[in-house]
C-alpha cells in the first residue's frame, strides 16, 4: 500500500510547546526554521537536526525530523558526519554560542572543509542554562557570574573566523529579523558550510545583569564593528560531493591485498636465526632489514622485524631486530643475536645490552670506529672506504646485511638479489647487495 | 615441531595492514582518525584504500572531531571506524559514552604506547588495558579485543565490526606499537574467513528497546523511513529525554544487560591446556608472543606448563578462566604494565598464587624472563 502526499507539510513542529524563557528569542529564531523548512518543502525524514547541549541544545526535540542531540561543542562533527555519509541529506546544526567556544576548532574545519552543512548560533552572549556565566561572545565589561567585575575578554567575531576560513554563505544577524527565515533558506540551498550568528536576548540571565536590550544589542553589534547582513557568499564545491567526485576514479578498484612471494631457494637453518643492524634513522636501516626477510620468505624462511627508533624522522638512532627461522615462531625480543652489525655512532650507542649477551659463536660486524668494541663474539671490521666505490650512508644497511649473510649463509644470496630487484629503488640496492658481497669475500 | 607439506604461501606484513584489511573485508565503508604514532599508519593506508570500495576516509581536525564524525556516520548507515593511541583515547572519552548511551555501533582501535601523558610515541607497552575499560563516565560495559599475531589482528577486527553491530555498542580493538608496526612473515592461508557484517535495521518505529533488558532493537538509519531521533541524555524509547526514574532506570539495567547477559557471544581465549601443569601463564597481545615460546620451552624442559591467551579482554572471560584453572597452584601473568589485568586474574583466581611478570621501559618481556617466572 503507498500513499502520495501532495499537500505541502504545514509544518516541521511538534505540537509541545517550547520550554524556553519568557522573552528568550530562541523561540522565535526556530519559528523562523520552521517556516523555512516549510517554504523548501523539505521532508522531514531527510532533515538531520544536530543540537548541541545548552537551552539551544533542547531545540531539536520540537520538530519531526530526526535529529542527534550529542555532546557539547562536538555538534559539528557528528553533523560533518552524517554528511559524509549520506550526501542527500539535510544537515541542520543549531547550537549556543557556548559551543562555538568549546567546539572552536570544529567550526573553522567545517568552514575550511566547506562540508555542506547549516549552522544556525542562537548567540545570547551567555550560558543560560548553568548560570548565565561568560562565553566566547560575552561584550567586554559584560557582567556575569564568571566576570562579576566585567568582562575582560574580547567577544568572538563567529562570522569573520568562519568567513575569512572559506565558509559559502555568513549572515549575522538577530531573533528580531522578519526576513530570518528567508536567510535561512537562501543558507541551506547554498552548496557548502553555511553559518548564520543569531543573536537574541537571554532574559533570565544577561538581560537582567546588563540592562540589555534590543537596541542595546543592536548598538553593540555596530560598536564592535560586527554588522549585521549578509556578509559572505562564495561558490564552493561541498565537500562530500567533492570527496566523491576526487575518488571517483579509484572507486571500485580492488583494495591492496596479500601477495605471497614466490619460495625458489633453499635456506641452511635448522634453528632461528638473529640479525641486529644499530644505525641511525634516515639510514634506511629498517629497509635493508626488510629486503634480507624478503629474501629470506624467498627461500622458505620466516621472519620478523622489530624496529626501534626514536620520535624524530631523519636523525637518532635507528635498531632492527631481525628473525630468521626454518620454522613459524612467535613474536619475540631479541636479546642475544647471532649476529649484530654496527653503522653508525647513533647505532653504537645503542649496542651495549646487545654486544654484552653476545657468545663466541656470534658474529659482530662494525666499521673500523668501533674496532675496539668489547664482546665475546667474533668481530670483523667492515671498512666501507676499501670497497670500489663510495657508499651512500643510506647504503650502509644493506652492505652490512649483504656481508653478515655472506659470511653466515642462511640462504642463498640470489634470493637477496631478487628481493632487491623486485622492490624500488632496485639498482642503488642491487649494488648494495654485491658490494656487501665483496667486503665480506675479500 | 611440524612439517608443512601444503605450498607456503608467504607475505610480508605488520598488523596495521591487518587491521585495515579487516576492517574493509567486514564492511567498514567510514574511517577517521587524527595522526599519532604508532596508529598512524592505519590511518594514511585507510585514507588510500577505502575510497575503493566507496567508503570516506577523513583525517579529523583533533581526536574528537574524528570520533564525532564516526558517530554521525554511523547513525547514517556508515560501519564506522577510528584508530588513535593512548593520548588520543583521553580525548575520546566522552564521545565513547555517547556511542555507550546511543547505542552507537563503533570499533575504536587502541595502538597502546608507553603512557602517561605523551609518553612514548615509538615505544610498546600495554598500559591502556583498564583505562580502555573504564575510559568513560558511568561504568558501563564495554567490549575488549586484543589480538597477538597478524592473522589474529584481521579476525578480531572483523570480529570488533560483528559485536559493535550485534550489541550496537563501541567495541575496542586494544593492540600495540609492536603488534600494529612489526613486520613479519604470514602464512596467507593463515587468516581466518572474515565475511561482510550486516546491519540489522529496520526503517520505521522507535529507535530503542529494553523489554527485555538484554533486547538490542534493529538499527534505525537517517534518511531511511520515517524520521527517528538520537540523544546523549537519559531518554525513553524514542529517544526523548527523561528524567522519570522507572524509564531511566531501565535504559541503564538494558546498556548493561545486553552486554553482561551475553558474554558467552564475546568470550575468546586461546587455552593451551596441560594436564600435568601446576602453572598457568595468562597473557595477551604482544606479550603472548614470549608467553607462547616459553611454555614451549618449559616443556621440551620437562615442566609442564599450561598456557592462556585472552583474546576477549573485557567483559573478562570468566567461564574459559575458571576451566583453565583447574588443577592449577599458580599464576604467571606477563604485561607491559605492573600489572593491571593480574589484579584481575587475583581476584578471579581463588587462594591460588598470582605473579607478574612486567615492565614499563620500553622493551618487550623476554621468553627467558617467563621461564624463569615459572621455574
Amino acid at each position: 500500500m503507498s500513499t502520495i502526499t501532495i499537500t505541502p507539510i504545514a509544518t516541521f513542529r511538534t505540537d509541545d510547546p517550547y520550554p524556553f524563557c519568557p522573552g528568550c528569542g530562541h523561540g522565535p529564531i526556530l519559528d523562523r526554521l520552521n517556516e523555512a523548512m516549510i517554504k523548501l518543502d523539505l521532508d522531514p525524514a531527510k532533515v538531520v537536526i544536530v543540537s548541541d547541549i545548552g537551552c539551544s541544545g533542547l531545540s531539536d526535540q520540537y520538530f519531526t525530523t530526526s535529529a542527534f542531540h550529542g555532546l557539547h561543542g562536538r555538534s559539528i562533527t557528528y553533523a560533518t558526519g552524517v554528511k559524509l555519509a549520506n550526501p542527500d541529506l539535510d544537515v541542520i546544526v543549531i547550537m549556543g554560542d557556548g559551543g562555538t567556544g568549546i567546539g572552536g576548532a570544529h567550526l573553522l574545519s567545517a568552514a575550511r572543509r566547506n562540508i555542506g552543512i547549516t549552522v544556525i548560533v542562537m548567540n545570547n552572549l551567555n550560558f543560560g542554562m548553568t548560570g548565565g556565566q561568560h562565553s566566547t561572545t560575552t561584550p567586554e565589561g559584560g557582567v556575569t557570574p564568571t566576570t562579576p567585575h566585567g568582562n575582560l575578554e574580547h567577544p568572538l567575531d563567529i562570522c569573520a573566523t568562519v568567513g575569512v576560513n572559506g565558509a559559502a554563505y555568513v549572515y549575522r544577524g538577530s531573533s528580531f529579523d522578519k526576513d530570518l527565515a528567508d536567510r535561512f533558506v537562501a543558507a541551506m540551498t547554498t552548496p557548502g558550510f553555511a553559518l548564520l550568528d543569531v543573536w537574541d536576548l537571554c532574559t533570565a540571565y544577561y538581560v537582567r545583569s546588563n540592562k540589555f536590550t534590543r537596541a542595546g544589542m543592536e548598538e553593540s553589534m555596530r560598536s564592535w564593528g560586527m554588522e549585521p547582513g549578509l556578509l559572505f557568499e562564495r561558490n564552493v564545491t561541498e565537500y562530500s560531493t567533492g570527496y566523491r567526485a576526487a575518488h571517483a576514479s579509484i572507486a571500485g578498484s580492488p583494495v591492496a591485498g596479500a601477495r605471497p612471494l614466490p619460495v625458489e631457494y633453499a635456506h641452511t637453518l635448522d634453528r632461528p636465526m638473529s640479525l641486529v643492524v644499530a644505525g641511525s634513522a634516515g639510514g634506511k636501516v629498517r629497509s635493508a632489514a626488510k629486503l634480507v626477510a624478503l629474501g629470506g620468505l624467498r627461500s622458505g624462511l620466516w621472519a620478523a622485524q622489530r624496529d626501534d627508533y626514536p620520535v624524530t624522522v631523519k636523525a637518532g638512532h635507528s635498531v632492527t631486530e631481525l628473525w630468521l627461522a626454518p620454522e613459524e615462531m612467535p613474536l619475540t625480543a631479541v636479546s642475544s643475536p647471532d649476529v649484530f652489525a654496527v653503522i653508525s655512532a647513533d647505532g653504537f650507542a645503542k649496542a651495549g645490552p646487545y654486544l654484552s649477551a653476545m657468545s663466541s659463536d656470534g658474529l659482530v660486524l662494525t666499521i673500523p670506529d668501533y674496532a675496539d668494541l668489547v664482546t665475546d663474539a667474533r668481530v670483523v671490521v667492515i671498512d666501507p672506504k676499501s670497497a670500489p666505490k663510495r657508499i651512500p650512508k643510506t647504503s650502509l644497511g644493506l652492505v652490512f646485511l649483504s656481508a653478515a649473510l655472506t659470511l653466515t649463509g642462511p640462504y642463498p644470496m640470489d634470493a637477496l638479489r631478487d628481493a632487491a630487484g623486485a622492490g624500488s629503488f632496485s639498482e642503488v640496492n642491487l649494488e648494495a647487495v654485491e658490494t656487501g658481497i665483496g667486503l665480506a669475500s675479500g | 615441531m611440524t612439517t608443512t607439506t601444503r605450498p607456503l604461501r608467504r607475505e610480508y606484513v605488520d598488523g596495521a595492514t591487518a587491521i585495515v584489511r579487516g576492517a574493509i573485508d567486514a564492511g567498514c565503508t567510514f574511517f577517521a582518525g587524527y595522526p599519532i604514532t604508532p596508529a598512524s599508519g592505519i590511518l594514511m593506508a585507510m585514507m588510500r584504500e577505502l575510497p575503493k570500495v566507496g567508503g570516506v576516509a577523513m583525517q579529523g581536525e583533533d581526536e574528537i572531531a574524528s570520533i564525532g564524525m564516526c558517530l554521525g556516520a554511523a547513525m547514517a548507515g556508515a560501519k564506522a571506524m577510528t584508530a588513535t593511541s593512548g593520548p588520543g583515547i583521553s580525548l575520546y572519552s566522552e564521545n565513547i559514552g555517547l556511542a555507550i548511551m546511543g547505542e552507537v555501533p563503533l570499533v575504536i582501535v587502541d595502538v597502546q604506547r608507553l603512557g602517561p601523558a605523551t609518553g612514548g610515541a615509538t615505544t610498546v607497552a600495554q598500559g591502556d588495558v583498564q583505562f580502555v575499560r573504564w575510559g568513560t563516565a558511568g561504568g558501563y560495559p564495554m567490549i575488549v579485543l586484543a589480538p597477538s599475531s597478524v592473522p589474529e589482528t584481521y579476525g578480531l577486527t572483523a570480529k570488533a565490526f560483528e559485536l559493535a553491530e550485534r550489541f550496537r555498542c563501541p567495541v575496542f580493538l586494544l593492540t600495540d606499537k609492536e603488534i600494529a608496526m612489526t613486520l613479519s612473515a604470514i602464512d596467507v592461508d593463515e587468516y581466518p574467513e572474515v565475511g561482510v557484517v550486516e546491519r540489522v535495521e529496520k526503517d520505521a518505529g522507535l529507535p530503542y528497546a529494553w523489554e527485555p533488558s538484554d533486547a538490542v532493537e534493529p538499527m534505525r538509519r537517517y534518511g531511511e523511513g520515517d524520521a527517528f531521533r538520537l540523544t546523549g541524555s537519559t531518554h525513553d524509547e524514542g529517544a526523548y529525554i527523561t528524567k522519570n526514574a522507572e524509564t531511566v532506570g531501565a535504559l541503564n539495567q538494558h546498556l548493561i544487560d545486553k552486554i553482561e547477559q551475553h558474554r558467552d557471544e564475546i568470550q575468546m581465549v586461546d587455552a593451551d591446556p596441560d594436564p600435568d601443569a601446576d602453572t598457568l601463564v595468562i597473557s595477551f597481545g604482544v606479550t603472548a608472543g614470549a608467553a607462547r615460546a616459553a611454555i614451549e620451552q618449559l616443556r621440551s624442559d620437562g615442566i609442564p606448563t599450561a598456557g592462556f591467551v585472552v583474546q576477549s579482554l573485557w567483559p573478562i572471560p570468566e567461564a574459559a578462566l575458571a576451566v583453565a584453572l583447574e588443577g592449577i597452584d599458580r599464576v604467571i601473568v606477563p604485561e607491559l604494565n605492573m600489572g593491571l589485568y593480574r589484579r584481575e586474574i587475583e581476584r578471579l583466581a581463588g587462594d591460588r598464587e598470582v605473579l607478574g611478570v612486567n615492565r614499563v621501559d620500553g622493551t618487550l618481556i623476554t621468553v627467558d624472563e617467563i621461564v624463569e617466572a615459572v621455574r
